[in-house]
């Protein structure tokens, strides 16, 4: 579960006031917006790379407000990807499970794992340089799910691609979200997306969040 | 019209280039091989040689140390006064080197430098030669690693921490692998300035001979008797070692 209440957040020029959103458990949820709406800012705030002026940020059931983004237990993928530019794809998914120090055998396998799932078990030994866009986006997404996260939030992530490219990346974000039963908050000012996605569609506009499910 | 305007910027370089090629030959005719020889032999100019390709490798390191924390502090944070800062940090740019110098040797005549003198001594020593290197190299470097940063993503940096980093840890394993050729850059202007520097080495480490003595010292010092070709058999040693290692740090940088 999602949950933020009341986030405010105050830039020179930009306000966003008493923002709430709740994402049920397994849900996938889009939250759509114009350019320069906040969503991005919103996502930062739930990673944990902002800190809001007040409000709290609930994780399942805990409180997530003032933890460091890497205790939060959630994957992040921002809009180009922002791939480690000197590591392999192997280095790159495997990077969260290094910090945790787990085994390497253990890393190897789940790499392994995911790279099958997301179609990109030919690239492992492969830099960033030369990869295309949606391989980039397979590579940022297996990087997120390494450590086997709660909530996944998707910054944009089709956003700089071709629509048969979009196609194949949103069947892998619909077969991922079901088969790792995982919270999904994915960013994105497309129609499309939100409607070939998002079972929960929320709209941010004005500084505030409402449900344009229905 | 478009290969005009290549071969317009091909000449302008190839006129610089020329022109500078024409000074060292020009130079080059008011020594003999045999003048040459003598000065690569002579044991003053092989100390002063040793000693400056030491000194400058070690304000180098010293420098890019400064300069990557500074660097990127300047680079990705914005704070009260930050305008102020960064315009300080370009003083010893804009300074005349020898007030640098004369700075240093004030410094260390306080009751704090005197202080520092008393544990390990530094005015008029190698010590000496090094700080005044490393004063003026590391706004060099500070300069090169702040636009290294600026060009890097700090994206990647936000990731590293969501997957579990310490906002150290993201460093590390993140953004220095990928400023690596920037910190090559920055160490090669550092060791470029420091063979250079002559002006704040001769008033806070002086002048002495097999001690304090670095290449421009030693021109300096054959100029000053008079010794026209030895000066500038000297000079164009440190063309040749500029060069040489220049190169040297370059390639290893582009391998990095």
């Amino acid at each position: 579960m999602i949950r933020i209440e009341n986030i405010t957040w105050h830039a020179p020029a930009f306000r966003m006031e008493n923002v709430s959103i709740n994402v049920p458990s397994g849900k996938y949820a889009v939250l759509m917006g114009k350019t320069g709406a906040g969503k991005t800012t919103l996502l930062e705030i739930i990673c944990g790379l902002r800190r809001p002026q007040s409000g709290r940020v609930l994780l399942g059931d805990r409180d997530v407000t003032f933890d460091a983004p890497g205790v939060r237990g959630l994957g992040y993928v921002p809009q180009d990807g922002a791939l480690f530019p000197t590591m392999t794809v192997r280095g790159q998914i495997g990077f969260a499970l290094r910090m945790k120090q787990l085994p390497a055998d253990e890393i190897h396998t789940r790499v392994q794992q995911l790279a099958d799932e997301t179609g990109i078990a030919h690239l492992l030994d492969r830099k960033p340089q030369g990869l295309s866009g949606g391989e980039r986006q397979r590579v940022a997404l297996a990087r997120a799910l390494a450590a086997k996260p709660s909530v996944l939030l998707l910054d944009e992530p089709l956003s700089f691609l071709d629509e048969d490219t979009q196609d194949g990346l949103i069947s892998l974000l619909q077969r991922t979200q079901r088969e790792h039963q995982i919270t999904v908050l994915h960013v994105t000012h497309s129609k499309r997306e939100a409607e070939a996605l998002g079972e929960i569609r929320l709209l941010l506009e004005g500084g505030s969040v409402r449900d344009v499910s229905c | 019209m478009n290969k005009s305007f290549w071969i317009v910027l091909a000449l302008i370089c190839a006129a610089y280039l020329a022109f500078w090629g024409a000074l060292v030959v020009t130079t080059a005719t008011f020594t003999t091989p045999l003048e040459m020889w003598k000065v690569l032999v002579s044991r003053e100019i092989q100390y002063s040689t040793v000693l400056s390709l030491i000194t400058c490798t070690v304000s180098a390191l010293l420098s890019v140390i400064i300069a990557v924390p500074i660097g990127y502090l300047m680079s990705r944070r914005r704070f009260p006064g930050h305008a102020l800062v960064d315009a300080a940090l370009d003083i010893p740019i804009v300074l005349p080197p020898m007030v640098v110098g004369i700075c240093l040797l004030m410094f260390f005549q306080t009751k704090f430098g005197q202080g520092i003198e008393s544990v390990v001594p530094v005015t008029y020593t190698v010590g000496a030669v090094v700080l005044a290197q490393v004063v003026i190299a590391a706004a060099f470097a500070i300069r090169t690693m702040r636009g290294v940063f600026d060009h890097l993503a700090s994206r990647p940096e936000d990731v590293a921490m969501t997957l579990g980093c310490t906002r150290w840890q993201a460093v590390w394993h993140v953004t220095l692998p990928s400023a690596r050729r920037g910190m090559f850059a920055a160490g090669s202007i550092a060791w470029a300035r420091s063979l250079g520097e002559f002006g704040p080495v001769l008033v806070f480490a002086g002048a002495t001979r097999m001690k304090t003595e670095v290449l421009p010292t030693s021109v300096f010092l054959a100029w000053s008797a008079g010794e026209l070709q030895q000066g500038v058999a000297v000079s164009l040693l440190m063309i040749a070692i500029s060069m040489i290692v220049l190169m040297a740090i370059r390639m290893t940088g582009e391998r990095a």
